[in-house]
């Protein structure tokens, strides 16, 4: 904190500064290079993976990890490291479905309770403290158990879960900027109050919701492989990585590790990956909250 | 000074009743979204039309919403969660038998992180930049990254597997002890009560790996508040002054420091508690443990819908306590709290 405030660059472009802060940083330039991977994986990984994540054999059941399966067979014989790869696009898509929900979902809440307050903020806030009454993970097994075991309605519980995180910044952010001047001054040239909320008021509070996006999927691919752990959402055999050290977890106790470690590595590397990059927004968007 | 603070603590007991409320109507309104017939369900396979129109009157679901929410209210009120379909017990019976394994698991879990978490937050503040600061650092963003159901695996892979340290995971105490009188409903407790040491053991070598998954998982967010706490404590004027004052350093840092670092670390153990909670119902499944996480669990699997129902509103109102302990806590602790409101 105290050199950033000493050789501050002199003219502060944004890029520069974003520069200057990786630079300084070289742990959220790995976390971005880890997102890399991760897209990457992805995007490509049903095509790049050796074998067909679902083709089992059983006269290669449970084999260590060799040179012909990177990270060994399943009890079935179907590769790991497959599996683990394909795996990654489910798992990216329900944490990035359930957190594009809840932004949008939240922001919307957030912006009316902080911009028009009174009844709407009352209610809105009181329906979100409500919501943070429960123990979050809870609540998603409450609400996939009531909505029904799919993959569908993990998304929704864990949108539901973290709905109350964004309305509370974006409010906060809508609320100390409703009576600023550049908000006035888009009033009185006959904006809609709908308008100066939306393209006037809302873009400031998106960098703070950047870095609250980042760190809420780490939560979000967290919460959705512990429901379908313990066998909400994701059915076998569809590879998935909560489900798949479910599965291994049978054979650890008789010394498979494999079985379960790659999945979990995997699991442990994205949601590393959004923490670490969670924290190297915070340090670009906002340098005083560096810890 | 004394009916100042009672006042705050009523005040604050009383704006939970609207939280309890909500809890209440939110776990109504999922036990109606369930999908298909209830009563169906209730009858069973075999059931023909006119049986399940009988449990449907039975069960007061021909009634409007807000008359079945009443009876719902009316019975939770006399303490009746309804009926588990796959046990055939009652849901309320079954929690209360269960609940103190997942409490001692939960409390023990939270003592051995406070226990860590504590000491290496204050260490890393007052020597920044050391090892002790970036241990903490590395700790910290890497335990928010650890799924509780890995960690466990883990564990018990090296524990149990590969040193044999660990008792295999089944449970809380090997059959080979009787479980001891039920006082308290924790083992460890129960079995010091009545001297029985070797049971005692026993039970302590069950929840050890269990105890330390969850508390791993809730080291880095009590590590990581305590350290920012300190720092901003150190760095306040008090501080300043007392040390310019001569006071001796563990004065400065214990009573002065500290005391006020800890009422942020004590709000951010009430939501590490919410975590804790939600982790529970993993580690439990992880380590087989019998508390009502993994009695959700075995519910959820058979659809058993009151049985969920009846854990998520025990859970939720479990939280709602915690949190009210915690803040009525916070005002006695803190002087400053409470005197003008």
């Amino acid at each position: 904190m105290t050199d950033a405030a000493l050789d501050r660059p002199r003219r502060s472009g944004t890029l520069q500064h974003i520069a200057y802060v990786l630079r300084d940083n070289p742990v959220t330039l790995l976390a971005f290079a880890m997102l890399g991977v991760i897209l990457f994986a992805g995007v490509f990984g049903p095509l790049v993976a050796p074998y067909d994540p679902f083709a089992s054999d059983a006269s290669k059941a449970l084999q260590p990890p060799s040179w012909e399966h990177w990270f060994g067979t399943d009890n079935l014989g179907r590769d790991v490291f497959s599996r683990v790869l394909v795996a990654t696009r489910l798992d990216l898509a329900i944490s990035v479905a359930a957190v594009a929900l809840s932004f949008v979902v939240g922001s919307a809440l957030g912006a009316a309770a902080g911009y028009w307050g009174g009844w709407i903020d009352r209610l809105f806030s009181r329906l979100l403290d409500t919501v943070m009454a429960f123990p979050l993970f809870v609540l998603a097994m409450g609400i996939v158990a009531a909505l029904g075991n799919s993959v569908e309605n993990i998304v929704y519980a864990t949108a539901i879960i973290n709905t109350p995180f964004y309305a509370r910044v974006v409010r906060a952010e809508v609320n100390i900027r409703r009576e600023a001047g550049f908000a006035l001054a888009a009033k009185l040239s006959g904006n809609s109050d709908l308008r100066v909320l939306a393209v006037h008021i809302f873009p400031n509070a998106l960098p703070p919701m950047m870095v609250q996006i980042s760190l809420n999927m780490g939560w979000a691919i967290l919460n959705a492989a512990g429901l379908s752990f313990i066998g909400l959402g994701v059915q076998p055999p569809t590879p998935e990585w909560g489900i798949m050290v479910a599965e291994g977890a049978n054979y650890i106790v008789s010394g498979e590790w494999w079985l379960a470690l790659f999945p979990g590595l995997a699991l442990m590397l994205a949601v590393f990956t959004f923490n670490l990059l969670g924290d190297g927004l915070r340090d670009i968007v906002d340098p005083r909250m560096r810890t | 000074m004394a009916a100042g603070r009672l006042r705050t603590v009523v005040s604050r007991v009383a704006q939970a009743i609207p939280v309890v409320i909500g809890v209440v109507v939110v776990t109504f309104l999922l036990t109606r979204m369930l999908p298909g017939d209830p009563a169906a369900y209730f009858a069973g396979a075999a059931a023909d039309a006119q049986s399940i129109a009988e449990i449907r009157t039975a069960l007061g679901l021909d009634r409007p919403l807000h008359e079945q929410f009443v009876f719902y209210v009316g019975d939770l009120l006399q303490g009746d969660l309804g009926q588990s379909i796959s046990t055939g017990q009652p849901v309320a019976v079954e929690l209360a038998r269960r609940l103190p394994a997942s409490l001692e698991l939960t409390l023990l879990a939270l003592l051995l992180s406070c226990a860590v978490a504590l000491p290496l937050g204050i260490l890393a503040a007052t020597r920044p930049g050391s090892l002790a600061d970036h241990a903490c650092r590395v700790l910290v963003t890497a335990g928010v990254s650890l799924p509780t159901f890995f960690t466990g695996l883990a564990l018990i892979y090296v524990f149990y597997y590969l040193l044999g340290w660990a008792p295999a995971p089944l449970g809380r105490l090997d059959f080979v002890y009787l479980e001891p009188p039920r006082v308290t409903g924790f083992f460890l407790i129960d079995a010091a009560l009545i001297g029985d040491w070797q049971t005692w053991w026993g039970a302590l070598r069950q929840i050890v790996l269990p105890a330390v998954t969850l508390a791993l998982f809730t080291l880095a967010p009590l590590a990581r508040m305590t350290r920012a706490a300190m720092l901003q404590a150190l760095s306040s004027d008090f501080v300043r002054t007392a040390r310019a004052a001569g006071l001796r350093r563990s004065t400065v840092l214990y009573t002065y420091a500290f005391r006020n670092a800890l009422l942020p670390v004590i709000t951010t153990l009430g939501m590490v508690f919410s975590f804790t909670l939600g982790a529970n119902v993993l580690v439990e499944k992880v380590f087989a443990w019998p508390g009502i996480g993994s009695y959700a669990v075995d519910a959820l699997v058979v659809s058993d819908y009151a049985a969920v129902q009846g854990f998520v509103l025990t859970m939720a109102l479990l939280f709602v306590a915690l949190n009210l302990l915690i803040d009525i806590a916070y005002t006695l602790i803190d002087p400053r709290i409470g005197f003008d409101g």
